[in-house]
C-alpha cells in the first residue's frame, strides 16, 4: 500500500508539473496587461511596475523562476494586492470556498444516493417516476439558474434567508442547496441504474433463498456492491463542485477562492490565476487518489495486497 | 399429506408476463417428496424444472412470475398461499437452496464466514460467537481445509469448486429439510463436479434431509437419485424410481433422453438426437407438447394430452402408448442396446 501510494506521488508530481508548464504558456499567450490603467501610464512607469514583477525577464528566465518558486511552495506576488502573496491570498479564502464544496457534496452525493435508492427499490411505482423527474431536472437545468430561482423566491419572495455574501452558516445554506442539485441528480440516477442491476443478481437470490428479509438484503448485499461504480463517478462530480463553485459564489458574493480566481481573470492578475489552477490541480488529482484508495475499501477485488 | 411425504406439489401452474404474451412454464406438475429421499428432476433447457423449483422457495422473479394454479404443501400448509414475511421463516430455514453457478451466487463484497453466518444468525438466534462456531463446523463439513482462515476471506479468493462448497455450507446452515439443488455441478469442471457429488452424497447421510436434485445430466442422476421424474415443456411426463425410468422407460421422451445420453461404451459413430425444437410455451400445442418430435405418435397425441398412466405403484408415464387399445411399441433398437449396456456399466448402476 505504501510502495502504490509512493508511486502515486511520484505521477502527481509529474502532472502537477506538465499542468504548470501548459498553463504558465497559456498565460503569457494571453493577450492583455496586467496594467488596470495602461494607457495612462508612461513608458518609463510601466518598465519600472514590469522590472519589479519580473516581467521583463526572458519567458524561459520568468518560466525557470516561476518553477522554482513552486517547488518552494512560493506562488508568487499577486499583481493587483500590493506585495501580497498568493498564497497568503489563497488561505483567506480557502474557507467559505472549503465549507460550500464540502457541504454541498454531502449534501448531493447522500441525498442522490437515497433518491436512486427509492427509485430501484419502488422500480417504475409512483415515487420511482417523481425521484426520476427529480434527477432528469436537475442534470438538464444549470446551477446558475436553480441559483437565480433560490435568491429570488427563498430570499427575496418570502425572505426566509439572506440573498447573498457571507456572514454565518445561514449564508451559505442557498448557494449550498444550488451547487448540491447537480451531484444529487446524478448520483440519483446512477444509483437507480446500478441498485436495480444488483438486485437481479444472482447472490440476490441466493440472500434471498436465506430467509432474509427485503430491506436485509438491499442494505446488507444491495447498497455495497452498488455503490462500486458510483465511486468512480465521485471524482468527475468533485471536479464539477471546483467549477461549480465559480460561478455559484460570483452569484452569492461568497468572499471564496472561485470569485477570487473570476476577478483575478478579469483583471490579468497573472500570478492567483497560477496559483488558483495549481491549487484546484492539486485538490482533483488528491480527490482522484482518495476515490482510487476508497474503490480498495469497497471493493475487496480491487484490494492492494500489503506484500506488493 | 400422507404420513411421509414431506412436500406434495398438486397441479402446479406457474406462468410469466412477457410482452408477447403469458409464457405457461410449468403447466400443471405434481409430485410428492418423501422424507430422507433424493428426488431428480430431469428435462432439457427450458422444460420447467428450474421454474418449479422457484415456485417452492417463492423465489419466482417479481414481479412477471406467478402461480397461477395449483398448490404445494409443506407442513399441511399451502405456500403458494403464504405471505412473504411467512416464507422468509421457512426459506433457508426448512428449505434451502443449491444454486446453479458458484461464480455468481456468492456477494463479492461480503466475507465468506458472514455470508454463511447469516442464515444462523437470522433463523437461530445464535450470538455472534455461536454462529461463528457453526459455521467453521460447516465448512469442515463440506471439507474446506482452513476454516478458520478461510472465513474470512472474500469469493474471488476461492475457486469454482470451493466457492460451490461454500454455497452447500450455506444452505446446510440451519439444517434443512428439503434441500433444493438446481443443477450444482453444471457450472463445474468435471472432476470438480465427482467430488461434490460425493460431498452431497456424504452430507445427506449426515443430516437426513430430502433433496430435490434438478439436473440435465442422466449420469449425475443414476448416480444420486432414488427416483427421477422427467419433464417436457412444463410437464412431467414420466415418474418412477431411478431404476424403473433408466431400465423399463415408457415415454418416448425418455427413450429419446437415454438414447442421447453418451456411454463410453457406445459403439454407434453417431450420437443419438431427438429432433426438432420444444414447442413455444406462450401457445403450447393442443395436444401432446412432444408429439410434433415423436416419430410414436399416435393421431390421439396431437388432439389431446394424455392422462397419467399407471404403470407400478411408483411408477408413471403420460403417453397414449400406454393406453389399452394402442399398439404395441417398443423402444428403438439403439435405445435398448443402451439400457442393457447400463446394466454393465459402473456409473449408471446404484
Amino acid at each position: 500500500m505504501a510502495r502504490y501510494i509512493g508511486q502515486r506521488v511520484i505521477y502527481m508530481i509529474i502532472t502537477l508539473f506538465l499542468i504548470a508548464t501548459i498553463s504558465f504558456v497559456l498565460m503569457k499567450l494571453l493577450p492583455g496587461s496586467p496594467l488596470a490603467n495602461a494607457d495612462k501610464l508612461t513608458e518609463a512607469q510601466q518598465e519600472v511596475i514590469f522590472e519589479k514583477y519580473g516581467l521583463n525577464d526572458p519567458i524561459p528566465v520568468q518560466y525557470v523562476n516561476y518553477l522554482g518558486g513552486l517547488i518552494q511552495g512560493d506562488l508568487g506576488i499577486s499583481f493587483k494586492y500590493d506585495n501580497r502573496g498568493v498564497s497568503d491570498i489563497l488561505a483567506d479564502r480557502i474557507g467559505p470556498s472549503a465549507q460550500l464544496g464540502i457541504q454541498a457534496l454531502i449534501i448531493g452525493t447522500v441525498l442522490g444516493i437515497l433518491l436512486g435508492l427509492v427509485s430501484a427499490i419502488y422500480h417504475n411505482g409512483i415515487s420511482d417516476y417523481l425521484s426520476t423527474i427529480v434527477a432528469v431536472l436537475g442534470t438538464s437545468i444549470p446551477s446558475f439558474v436553480f441559483a437565480g430561482l433560490l435568491q429570488y423566491f427563498v430570499a427575496v419572495k418570502w425572505g426566509i434567508l439572506p440573498v447573498a455574501t457571507w456572514n454565518g452558516f445561514e449564508y451559505s445554506i442557498l448557494p449550498t442547496i444550488a451547487l448540491a442539485i447537480f451531484p444529487m441528480a446524478t448520483c440519483a440516477r446512477f444509483m437507480r441504474t446500478e441498485m436495480i442491476e444488483v438486485l437481479n443478481e444472482d447472490y440476490i437470490t441466493t440472500a434471498r433463498a436465506k430467509g432474509l428479509a427485503g430491506t436485509a438484503i438491499i442494505f446488507k448485499h444491495g447498497i455495497r456492491n452498488a455503490l462500486i461504480p458510483l465511486v468512480t463517478i465521485l471524482g468527475p462530480l468533485a471536479v464539477g463542485l471546483l467549477t461549480g463553485t465559480l460561478v455559484i459564489e460570483q452569484i452569492f458574493s461568497v468572499p471564496g477562492i472561485g470569485e477570487q480566481f473570476v476577478t483575478s481573470v478579469t483583471s490579468n492578475d497573472f500570478p492567483i490565476i497560477m496559483g488558483t489552477t495549481m491549487f484546484f490541480a492539486v485538490v482533483f488529482i488528491v480527490m482522484i487518489l482518495i476515490i482510487d484508495i476508497l474503490y480498495g475499501l469497497i471493493d475487496p477485488r480491487i484490494r492492494l495486497s500489503g506484500k506488493d | 399429506m400422507k404420513k411421509d411425504n414431506i412436500l406434495e406439489v398438486n397441479n402446479l401452474k406457474v406462468s410469466f408476463k412477457t410482452h408477447s404474451g403469458e409464457v405457461q412454464a410449468v403447466r400443471g406438475v405434481s409430485f410428492d417428496l418423501k422424507k430422507g429421499e433424493t428426488l431428480a428432476i430431469v428435462g432439457e433447457s427450458g422444460s420447467g424444472k428450474s421454474v418449479t423449483t422457484k415456485a417452492l422457495m417463492g423465489l419466482l422473479p417479481q414481479p412477471h412470475g406467478f402461480v397461477k394454479e395449483g398448490s404445494i404443501l409443506f407442513d399441511d400448509k399451502d405456500i403458494t398461499k403464504m405471505k412473504d414475511k411467512n416464507m422468509q421463516a421457512i426459506r433457508g430455514k426448512e428449505m434451502a437452496m443449491i444454486f446453479q453457478d458458484p461464480m455468481t451466487s456468492l456477494n463479492p463484497t461480503m466475507k465468506v464466514g458472514t455470508q454463511i453466518m447469516e442464515g444462523l444468525l437470522k433463523h437461530q438466534k445464535l450470538g455472534k460467537e455461536e454462529a461463528k462456531k457453526k459455521a467453521i463446523e460447516l465448512m469442515n463439513l463440506v471439507q474446506i481445509p482452513n476454516p478458520e482462515s478461510r472465513m474470512k476471506q472474500y469469493p474471488h479468493q476461492f475457486s469454482g469448486g470451493m466457492r460451490q462448497r461454500v454455497v452447500i455450507a450455506m444452505a446446510l446452515a440451519c439444517n434443512p429439510r428439503i434441500l433444493i439443488a438446481d443443477e450444482p455441478t453444471t457450472a463445474l469442471d468435471v472432476t470438480i463436479q465427482a467430488q461434490i457429488l460425493e460431498l452431497m452424497k456424504d452430507i445427506q447421510k449426515k443430516v437426513e434431509t430430502s433433496i430435490i436434485f434438478i439436473t440435465h445430466d442422466l449420469g449425475v442422476v443414476a448416480n444420486v437419485a432414488d427416483r427421477v421424474a422427467v419433464m417436457y415443456a412444463g410437464k412431467i411426463v414420466e415418474i418412477g424410481t431411478t431404476d424403473e425410468v433408466f431400465y423399463n422407460p415408457k415415454h418416448p421422451y425418455t427413450w429419446g433422453l437415454l438414447g442421447s445420453m453418451p456411454t463410453l461404451e457406445s459403439d454407434e459413430e453417431e450420437l443419438f438426437a431427438i429432433p426438432g425444437t420444444p414447442p413455444d410455451l406462450i401457445a403450447p400445442p393442443q395436444g401432446d407438447a412432444f408429439a410434433a418430435r415423436n416419430k410414436f405418435a399416435l393421431e390421439i397425441d396431437f388432439v389431446e394430452q394424455p392422462p397419467m398412466f399407471k404403470v407400478s405403484d411408483t411408477h408413471y408415464a403420460a403417453t397414449w402408448l400406454l393406453h389399452e387399445n394402442a399398439p404395441k411399441v417398443e423402444p428403438p433398437e439403439s435405445v435398448k442396446k443402451r439400457i442393457e449396456s447400463m446394466d454393465h456399466s459402473e456409473g449408471a448402476t446404484r
